[in-house]
C-alpha cells in the first residue's frame, strides 16, 4: 500500500540504528522481552505520587514484578493528554511540592536498585525552562534512558533531536490513528527506543474494549518499516496485553497502575504489575 | 476619503505563521496534528474563495450588525487629559462582544469541512455565548467548557448558553479557570476529532489558530481605520485595547501595524498589582514558554509550571497570550502595560456615568489605560479604543464592587 515510499524506510533507526554510536537500552530491553516471552511490558507512574519516596518504591516494585521498561511521568500543570486518574495523581504531586530535579533523583535511586531502563514522560515546557541541554545532561548523569514527549512532535522538536543525538538519549515520539503515512515515517525515523503507538483517539485512561484502531495502526507502522512498537492508552488487563503482544513489541499500562497505587499503595501496584506481566508470558 | 499612502517596505501585516519571529508554532499531541492540518488546509482554501468571504460578510452585515459604529466620548475624554477619545463599538455586536466575528468565521469553516459538533472554552462566557449562538444558527451540536470558578462568577452567561441549546460543562480540574477549560477542550477534541471542530476563542493555541482567528477579527481594525479617517481626516495617534489572549487587541491593531505613526497599546490585567502574585500581566511579568500549543509569553514558575492568574475580569484571567502579541512586543511595535482591578473598575464607572455606556470589565482595562495615555499624549491626541464588549454580564460583579448590590445580588437601597 505504500510502494512509493518504501525506500525511505531503509533509513529507519527506531530500535537499533545500524552502526549507531548509542545503542538504545530501551530497544534492547524490548527486544530481549520479545525473544524470551511474548513481548515487553512498559509501566507508567508519575514521580512524586503519593510522595517521592513512595513513587520510587512503587517504580521498583513494578520492575520486580515483571515490568521491562519504566515510564516515569513528570507532573505538569497543563497535561492535555492525560485523563482524570493521572491528572489527580500529578496534581497531588505538584501540591505536595514536586520539583523537576526530583525526577533526576527518582531515576538515580531507581536505577541503583533495579536494572530496567527508565524513560521520562514529560510535556515540553518544563524541559524548555530547565534548558534542553541541561535537562538531557542531568538525565544522563542520573542514568535515565531518554524521553517520551507527548506534546512535542518530530517537526517541532529540532532542538531535542540535536540534543538527543549528542547525548545518545532515547526519544520516543507518538503515532496516532489519524497520522498520515508521511507522519508515521517521521515518527519511525526519529524515534529511538520505540514508537509510542496511540491505541485509540483519546486521552489516557483504562478502557474495556481496546480499539481495533491499534491493530490497524501497528500494521501501518510495520509497513513503514517500524521495528520497535509499543501500544498504549486504555490498556489495563493481562488479556489486553496478551492480545497487543500478538502484533506489537510492547504494551504500555499507565492509569490502571496509578489507580492501584492511589488505592492500595506500593504493595497493590506490585501485585497488579505481576498480574499484568502474565499477559507477557511470564 | 484619504490620501494616506501605505508604506512600501515589508508589511508587518503579512505574517501568516506558524511562527511570528520566535513565537508561535505547534506543540501538540500527534493525535491532533491531522485535525490541525485539515483545518489549516480548509482555511487556506476558504481564504482564496470569494464565496466564503461573501458568506462571512453577509453574516456580518445581517446577523452581527457590521460595521460596528464609532462613538466619540468627549465627557469621558475630559478625564483623559482632554484627548479626543473614539470608541469602536464591538459591544453593540449581536451577543455583546467582538467574539462573534471569530466564531462565525470558524463555524462557517467547520461546516465546510463537515464537522457537526462545536466545542469551545470560555472564560467570561462571551466566547461560549457566541459559539452557542453560531451552533444554533448552523444547526450544530455545542459543548462549552468553562472553569467552575467562572461558571459561578458569570452565572448569567451560563444561563444564556443553556437557553441557546448548548451544554455547559464546568471544569473542575487544575485551577478551574480558563486555562483548564482549554485543556479540557483539547482533551475532548483528541477523543472526538472526526466529528468535532474546536472553536478556539482567541489568537492563542497551535497553528493555524493564531493566524486564522486574527484574520476573522481583523475586520474590527479595518473598519475602524477607515471610519476614523472619515471622521477626523487623519489616522489616530494611538489605538488601545485590553489583552487577555489578545483577540480584540489584534483585531483592532492589525490594520494599523504598518502605520508607524500610530502607537499601539495593549492593556493587561494587573489584578491586585504586578508586584503581587494576583495578576494576569503575561507580557509585563511573564517569560517565553510553551502553553496550549504555542510558544509565547506566559506566567510560570522556575520549573515551567503554569502559574495561576488573577483578574476581576474573567475574560482576561489567563496566564498566556497570543504569539503575535509576544512578537509585536519583542520588536517594539506594540506596547503592553498593566492595569489593576481598581483602575479598571474606576474607568468602568466613569464611562457609565459620563457617557451612558456600560462596558465589559475586560474593555474597562483598555479604558483605564486610555485615561492615562490621554494624559501622557495631551489634548491634541486622538485615541481609538476597542470597546470589545458590553457590561450586561458584569452588572452583578460591578454592582457588588460599588455596593449597589449586596452579596446575594439584591439591590441595596
Amino acid at each position: 500500500m505504500t510502494d512509493a515510499t518504501s525506500t525511505s524506510t531503509s533509513t529507519s533507526t527506531s530500535a537499533s540504528p545500524v552502526g549507531a554510536a548509542h545503542p538504545s537500552p530501551v530497544a534492547g530491553a524490548i527486544r530481549r522481552a520479545n525473544t524470551e516471552r511474548a513481548g515487553a511490558l512498559v509501566g507508567y507512574l508519575p514521580v512524586g505520587f503519593p510522595s517521592l519516596d513512595e513513587s520510587i518504591d512503587a517504580a521498583v516494585a513494578l520492575v520486580e514484578n515483571g515490568v521491562d521498561v519504566l515510564e516515569l511521568g513528570l507532573p505538569y500543570s497543563d497535561p492535555v493528554m492525560d485523563g482524570p486518574v493521572i491528572q489527580r495523581a500529578t496534581v497531588a504531586a505538584l501540591q505536595s511540592g514536586f520539583r523537576l530535579t526530583d525526577a533526576f533523583t527518582a531515576v538515580e535511586r531507581i536505577r541503583a536498585r533495579v536494572d530496567a531502563p527508565v524513560l521520562l514522560m514529560t510535556y515540553w515546557n518544563p524541559v524548555l525552562q530547565y534548558g534542553v541541554d541541561r535537562f538531557a545532561d542531568d538525565l544522563v548523569s542520573a542514568g535515565g534512558a531518554g524521553l517520551i514527549t507527548p506534546d512535542l512532535t518530530v517537526d517541532s522538536g529540532a532542538d531535542w533531536l540535536a540534543t538527543s543525538d549528542r547525548t545518545g538519549l532515547d526519544r520516543v515520539f507518538l503515532a496516532a490513528p489519524t497520522s498520515t503515512d508521511a507522519r508515521l515515517r517521521l515518527a519511525i525515523e526519529h524515534s529511538r527506543g520505540f514508537v509510542y503507538t496511540v491505541s485509540t483517539m483519546g486521552i489516557t485512561g483504562a478502557r474495556s474494549d481496546l480499539d481495533a484502531a491499534a491493530r490497524t495502526l501497528v500494521g501501518r507502522l510495520r509497513a513503514q518499516g517500524a521495528d520497535s512498537l509499543a501500544v498504549g492508552i486504555g490498556v489495563s488487563t493481562a488479556d489486553q496485553i496478551a492480545e497487543i503482544l500478538g502484533y506489537a513489541d510492547g504494551a504500555i499500562v499507565g492509569s490502571a497502575l496509578v489507580k492501584a497505587l492511589a488505592d492500595g499503595g506500593v504493595d497493590a501496584v506490585g501485585r497488579l504489575a505481576a498480574q499484568l506481566a502474565v499477559g507477557t508470558g511470564r | 476619503m484619504t490620501d494616506i499612502i501605505p508604506p512600501q517596505t515589508a508589511s508587518l501585516r503579512a505574517e501568516s505563521g506558524p511562527f511570528f519571529g520566535e513565537f508561535g508554532g505547534r506543540f501538540m499531541p500527534e493525535s491532533l496534528i491531522a485535525a490541525l492540518d485539515e483545518l489549516d488546509e480548509a482555511y487556506q482554501l476558504a481564504k482564496l474563495d470569494p464565496e466564503f468571504h461573501r458568506e462571512l460578510a453577509e453574516l456580518g452585515r445581517t446577523y452581527t450588525g457590521r460595521p460596528s459604529i464609532l462613538t466619540e466620548v468627549p465627557r469621558f475624554g475630559r478625564h483623559a487629559g482632554g484627548a479626543r477619545i473614539i470608541l469602536k463599538r464591538e459591544d453593540l455586536n449581536h451577543t455583546g462582544s467582538h467574539k462573534i466575528n471569530n466564531v462565525l468565521g470558524q463555524a462557517l469553516l467547520a461546516k465546510r469541512i463537515g464537522k457537526h459538533r462545536l466545542i469551545a472554552e470560555t472564560g467570561a462566557g462571551q466566547h461560549g455565548v457566541a459559539t452557542a449562538t453560531a451552533a444554533a444558527l448552523f444547526g450544530m451540536e455545542c459543548v462549552v467548557y468553562m472553569g467552575e470558578v467562572d461558571t459561578e462568577r458569570q452565572a448569567l452567561n451560563v444561563a444564556r448558553m443553556r437557553l441557546l441549546g448548548a451544554e455547559v460543562i464546568p471544569v473542575t480540574s487544575g485551577t478551574r479557570t480558563l486555562k483548564d477549560a482549554l485543556n479540557e477542550a483539547f482533551r475532548d477534541w483528541v477523543a472526538n476529532v472526526e466529528s468535532t471542530h474546536y472553536l478556539l476563542g482567541t489568537v492563542a493555541g497551535p497553528h493555524p489558530f493564531p493566524v486564522m482567528v486574527r484574520d476573522f477579527v481583523k475586520v474590527i481594525g479595518e473598519e475602524a481605520r477607515q471610519q476614523v479617517i472619515d471622521l477626523t481626516g487623519a489616522l489616530p495617534d494611538a489605538v488601545t485595547a485590553c489583552v487577555g489572549g489578545g483577540s480584540n487587541a489584534i483585531g483592532i491593531f492589525h490594520a494599523f501595524l504598518d502605520d508607524t505613526s500610530v502607537g499601539l497599546y495593549g492593556y493587561e490585567a494587573a489584578g491586585l498589582g504586578v508586584d503581587t502574585l494576583e495578576h494576569a500581566a503575561t507580557i509585563t511579568k511573564g517569560r517565553p514558554g510553551v502553553l496550549h500549543g504555542s510558544r509565547s509569553y506566559m506566567l510560570q514558575d522556575a520549573d515551567g509550571q503554569t502559574l495561576d492568574s488573577h483578574s476581576i475580569s474573567a475574560g482576561l484571567d489567563y496566564p498566556g497570550v497570543g504569539p503575535e502579541h509576544a512578537w509585536l512586543a519583542s520588536i517594539g511595535r506594540a506596547n503592553y502595560r498593566p492595569v489593576t482591578d481598581a483602575d479598571a473598575m474606576a474607568a468602568f464607572r466613569l464611562l457609565c456615568t459620563t457617557e451612558g455606556i456600560i462596558p465589559a470589565i475586560e474593555s474597562a482595562h483598555a479604558l483605564a489605560g486610555t485615561l492615562e495615555l490621554g494624559r501622557e499624549l495631551g489634548p491634541d491626541a486622538t485615541i481609538l479604543v476597542s470597546l470589545s464588549g458590553r457590561g450586561d454580564k458584569d452588572v452583578e460583579t460591578a454592582g457588588r464592587y460599588f455596593d449597589v448590590l449586596d452579596e446575594q445580588g439584591n439591590a441595596i437601597v
